[in-house]
């Protein structure tokens, strides 16, 4: 026992971890008084929920992944507090779930780390890991349902599932399987044309196929955000793999290629466009939510509303912004935490990121690189295009905020990937000593 | 790998400070002009901590007030519309979900004690010590009674339509009603696309082929210009030669001899469109202008939700006066001619009251939340249509024509009314514009009607005429 308390790193992520808990508890007592009217036990029973699912994710590190990162789990428990106390904001119920959902994600967290606390064990996974991604994707286009005009989820056992979320993390293991493979071939190709390299085909095939079906899926999905996503995912991988801009580059013009003919078949990315370049002229209806966005965003200012005080609801009782626990929650953080909170929450993405590539050079084997580089694009990328689109920056697109955002797939997730990454930090840091 | 991560990385670092320069865009530089855009609801919403004034009918029928509530966290005011979907269009909603429209965005400074004067500056004041502000109440000229009937008559006729009804004396907009509506409290989201359109004021916003009621500017015009007398005898015919093209009669009907006053109450194209060759069309379009045409009319109602009659392209653009048209179509109120409800409502307002075109008035009085009465606004003429002896002559005709020619069913037991019938073709096979206007009663006028039911398989006398009867007869208690 004394030399679990004695590693110095778990010290650390247990102070981070305590801050963490007191931002939580500071924020639901901002939003308590603020919002004197609904004063009731439930945020906390969120916040002690919360404290008591991390502080058992703290202690399972301390016993399975002793030597893993100390940074990743504190960054998640503030952006996941951030989230929860809007979300508590906006609808106390809804945060009630959501605090079990990032229970529920600490559970798996705990599980992932658990299994997969020998990395390599991942490795040898990987066709099943592939086979159950395309798995997850087509389950969804066959049988899901379309929520804001995105077909991205399924409904079963009374819940809505988002396979995607999972499909892509199954993806990367995939991908950090198949590259580390193939590296080789595909860096140094077999024949050269004009003078580039091009690589025999059996190699690039399934690359080639991984971009026409992220097309497809585009089309099919009804959904920008979550094909551009898994396509930068692969190609950021390729090129962490073989380091060829060449694979990087045609990979983006064909996207960009593909994307203009889906304009043609899909209304919904049309009038995501549309609403994209210029919001005004359709601000009541096809631009509605991207208008209220802004709106929403500009109200806060530099030092925001404050926890509870901006305008978020309706006279309806709903969000001003549909979809604002999801879709939108960077845009009412913006506006009750300010520029100030705003930019902190994308400093703590930039700090995981840093993290995960961190971990990523720090990993003494090629899948080991490949998967932390894939794992820390990929929530880096999500967070970068969802918050693009609410703040305008990139046509409006149906991801999730990792962490923040309501919903039990985007939440439980996530903390796999967090685990993953600390399953690898475990490896690399054990073995350098 | 190594380096390739780390150029990766700083991929990541770029897009991600390009996420803090947006944000940095909009909550600083972008913020203040964001603010100031009329359709932004965090408008409506700051405003809902002031006691929005009511707004009340000339029959003491509340149209709008507020109530205290709860809205995310603060005490506030929300809006009511007890009479729901009764004059929609006209009193116009203040909500947080569609933003402001109608006398409520128009008349906001009042409504919210916001004027520049020295209420305004009090509630300021009260403002800023944290007082509930209490705007001023808005009691409008428009009778509700009358407004219900018109509601009830149009939707009985199952078509989109408006009637509109003014005080000719000093434009007191006593009736403005338009179908299909919607109910503010409720239904505003669903009647942003609802089909019909229910938000369109059609009294303002609605442009319709004027048809045969367009013939008293016509006839005004001629007789101010000494083109025409009543007495001027016409030849018998039922077509007549012009641009080309032939122009006939109502169901190709050959009305005999007959002079010019016969030709106006019996609606004779041939005759009327003679006299719009021999006016030219300089001379009718100036005195359309003088009736208010070409021009947005100004009243206590948003700009932008007010449309100019005039001619019209086939691209839907205004053709500007003095631009090549066909006088003879023009004259029988065709040529690609749109008027709104209101503009022929002041056509015939210039007839009952001697020639002037008055401009429409919403607002009877604003009180103050003391009593004390805030503004009365006056009667304001924007000019004369044309003589008084034009205006008396055609008073008489248009009495006749209830009398004796296509407005027969717009009579009422004991009360004059005078009027001229529209029927306007659609475009569509057996669908028509049907319209009314007139006045009364015919000796002294205190109501100025028209009427208007939108592609309607009857005619103007069929359709619209019995709705202006129901609705005068409202007005005048008979």
């Amino acid at each position: 026992m004394n030399a679990l308390l004695r590693l110095p790193a778990r010290n650390r992520e247990l102070a981070l971890i305590a801050l963490a808990l007191l931002i939580t508890t500071a924020g639901f007592a901002a939003v308590q008084i603020a919002r004197a009217e609904a004063l009731s036990w439930s945020p906390l029973i969120a916040a002690a929920l919360f404290a008591a699912a991390y502080l058992a994710a703290h202690v399972a590190l301390r016993l399975y992944l002793p030597d893993a990162d100390p940074y990743v789990l504190p960054i998640t428990a503030v952006l996941a507090a951030i989230g929860l106390i809007e979300i508590h904001r906006i609808d106390p119920d809804l945060a009630r779930d959501q605090g079990l959902w990032i229970a529920l994600g600490l559970g798996l967290f705990v599980a992932v780390a658990v299994a997969f606390r020998d990395i390599r064990r991942l490795e040898s996974l990987r066709y099943t890991c592939g086979a159950l991604a395309v798995a997850l994707l087509l389950v969804t286009i066959v049988v899901g349902t379309e929520v804001n005009g995105a077909r991205l989820w399924i409904r079963a056992a009374g819940l809505q599932i988002q396979p995607g979320e999972f499909a892509k993390i199954l993806l990367v293991v995939f991908l950090a399987g198949y590259l580390r493979e193939r590296r080789e071939v595909l860096a140094a190709p077999a024949r050269r044309v004009l003078g580039v390299g091009i690589p025999a085909l059996r190699h690039a095939l399934p690359l080639l196929i991984l971009a026409g079906a992220a097309l497809v899926l585009l089309v099919a999905m009804n959904d920008l955000g979550s094909s551009l996503l898994l396509f930068v995912i692969a190609l950021a991988m390729v090129y962490v793999a073989t380091g060829r801009l060449l694979y990087v580059g045609t990979g983006l013009g064909l996207f960009a290629l593909g994307g203009l003919a889906a304009l043609q078949i899909a209304p919904q990315v049309q009038t995501r466009i549309d609403g994209w370049l210029d919001p005004w002229p359709d601000e009541q209806d096809s631009a509605y939510q991207i208008a209220q966005s802004i709106y929403t965003i500009a109200d806060g200012g530099v030092t925001g509303a404050g926890f509870g005080r901006g305008l978020i609801l309706n006279d309806a009782g709903g969000t001003i912004i549909p979809f604002a626990q999801t879709d939108f929650i960077y845009s009412v953080i913006a506006n009750e935490m300010g520029l100030v909170g705003a930019s902190a929450v994308i400093l703590l993405y930039l700090l995981l990121a840093w993290r995960g590539f961190r971990i990523a050079t720090q990993a003494d084997d090629g899948f080991s690189k490949l998967l932390a580089s894939g794992l820390a694009v990929a929530v880096a990328f999500q967070a970068f295009v969802i918050v693009g689109g609410v703040v305008r920056l990139l046509p409006l697109t149906g991801l999730t905020l990792p962490f923040v955002s309501y919903g039990g797939s985007s939440v439980t997730a996530n903390f796999a990937i967090a685990a993953l990454l600390l399953c690898i930090s475990q490896r690399a840091n054990r073995e350098r000593g | 790998m190594n380096a390739r991560i780390s150029h990766l990385f700083g991929a990541v670092v770029v897009a991600l400070v390009a996420l803090i320069a947006m944000t940095t865009y909009w909550q600083v530089w972008a913020r203040g002009s964001l603010e100031a855009r009329q359709s932004n609801v965090r408008l409506v919403y700051r405003d809902l901590e002031i006691e929005r004034g009511a707004i009340i009918s000339a029959d003491g029928i509340v149209l709008a007030d507020s109530e205290p509530g709860r809205l995310d966290g603060r005490d506030v005011f929300l809006r009511r519309y007890p009479e729901q979907g009764l004059a929609a269009q006209l009193v116009g909603y203040s909500s947080l979900l569609a933003g402001r429209a109608g006398l409520e965005r128009s008349l906001d400074p009042e409504l919210t004690g916001s004027t520049s004067d020295l209420a305004g500056v009090r509630n300021s004041f009260d403002r800023m010590r944290g007082d509930t502000v209490r705007g001023d109440d808005v009691v409008l000229r428009l009778v509700a009674a009358a407004q219900q009937t018109a509601m009830d008559r149009l939707r009985e006729a199952g078509r989109a339509g408006s009637v509109v009804v003014l005080d000719p004396s000093n434009g007191g907009v006593l009736v403005m009603a338009s179908t299909p509506t919607f109910d503010p409290n409720e239904g505003l989201v669903e009647a942003l696309d609802a089909p019909g359109s229910p938000l369109l004021n059609r009294a303002t916003q609605g442009l319709y082929p004027p048809g045969s009621t367009f013939k008293v500017v016509t006839a005004a015009s001629a007789l101010d210009n000494g083109v025409v007398e009543v007495s001027t005898e016409f030849p018998a015919g039922d077509c007549i030669e012009t641009g080309g093209q032939e122009l006939c009669n109502f169901n190709g009907k050959d009305p005999g001899e007959h002079d010019f006053g016969y030709a106006l109450v019996h609606s004779v194209n041939t005759t009327l469109a003679t006299v719009g060759i021999e006016l030219g069309d300089e001379r009718l379009e100036a005195t359309m202008a003088g009736f208010g045409f070409f021009k947005r009319i100004p009243w206590d109602y948003p700009a932008d939700q007010n449309l100019a009659s005039g001619i019209y392209n086939r691209r839907g653009n205004q053709v500007r006066p003095g631009a090549n048209v066909d006088e003879a179509r023009l004259a029988i109120g065709q040529e690609r001619l749109l008027a709104t409800p209101l503009q022929m409502a002041l056509v015939a307002a210039a007839v009952a009251n001697g020639g002037q075109l008055v401009q429409p008035q919403a607002v009877q009085e604003v009180r103050a939340p003391d009593g004390s009465v805030t503004r009365r606004p006056q009667a304001v003429f924007l000019g004369r249509a044309m003589t008084t002896e034009t205006a008396g002559e055609l008073r008489l005709l248009m009495r006749q024509v209830v009398d004796e020619g296509t407005g027969a069913t717009a009579a009422v037991e004991g009360l004059d009314v005078a009027g001229k019938t529209g029927t306007a073709e659609t475009g569509e096979e057996g669908l028509n514009d049907a319209w009314f206007i007139g006045f009364a009663p015919a000796s002294a006028p205190r109501y100025a009607i028209a009427v208007l039911v939108e592609r309607t398989a009857g005619t103007g006398g069929d359709v619209a005429a019995p709705i202006a009867a129901d609705v005068l007869r409202t007005l005048s208690g008979s």
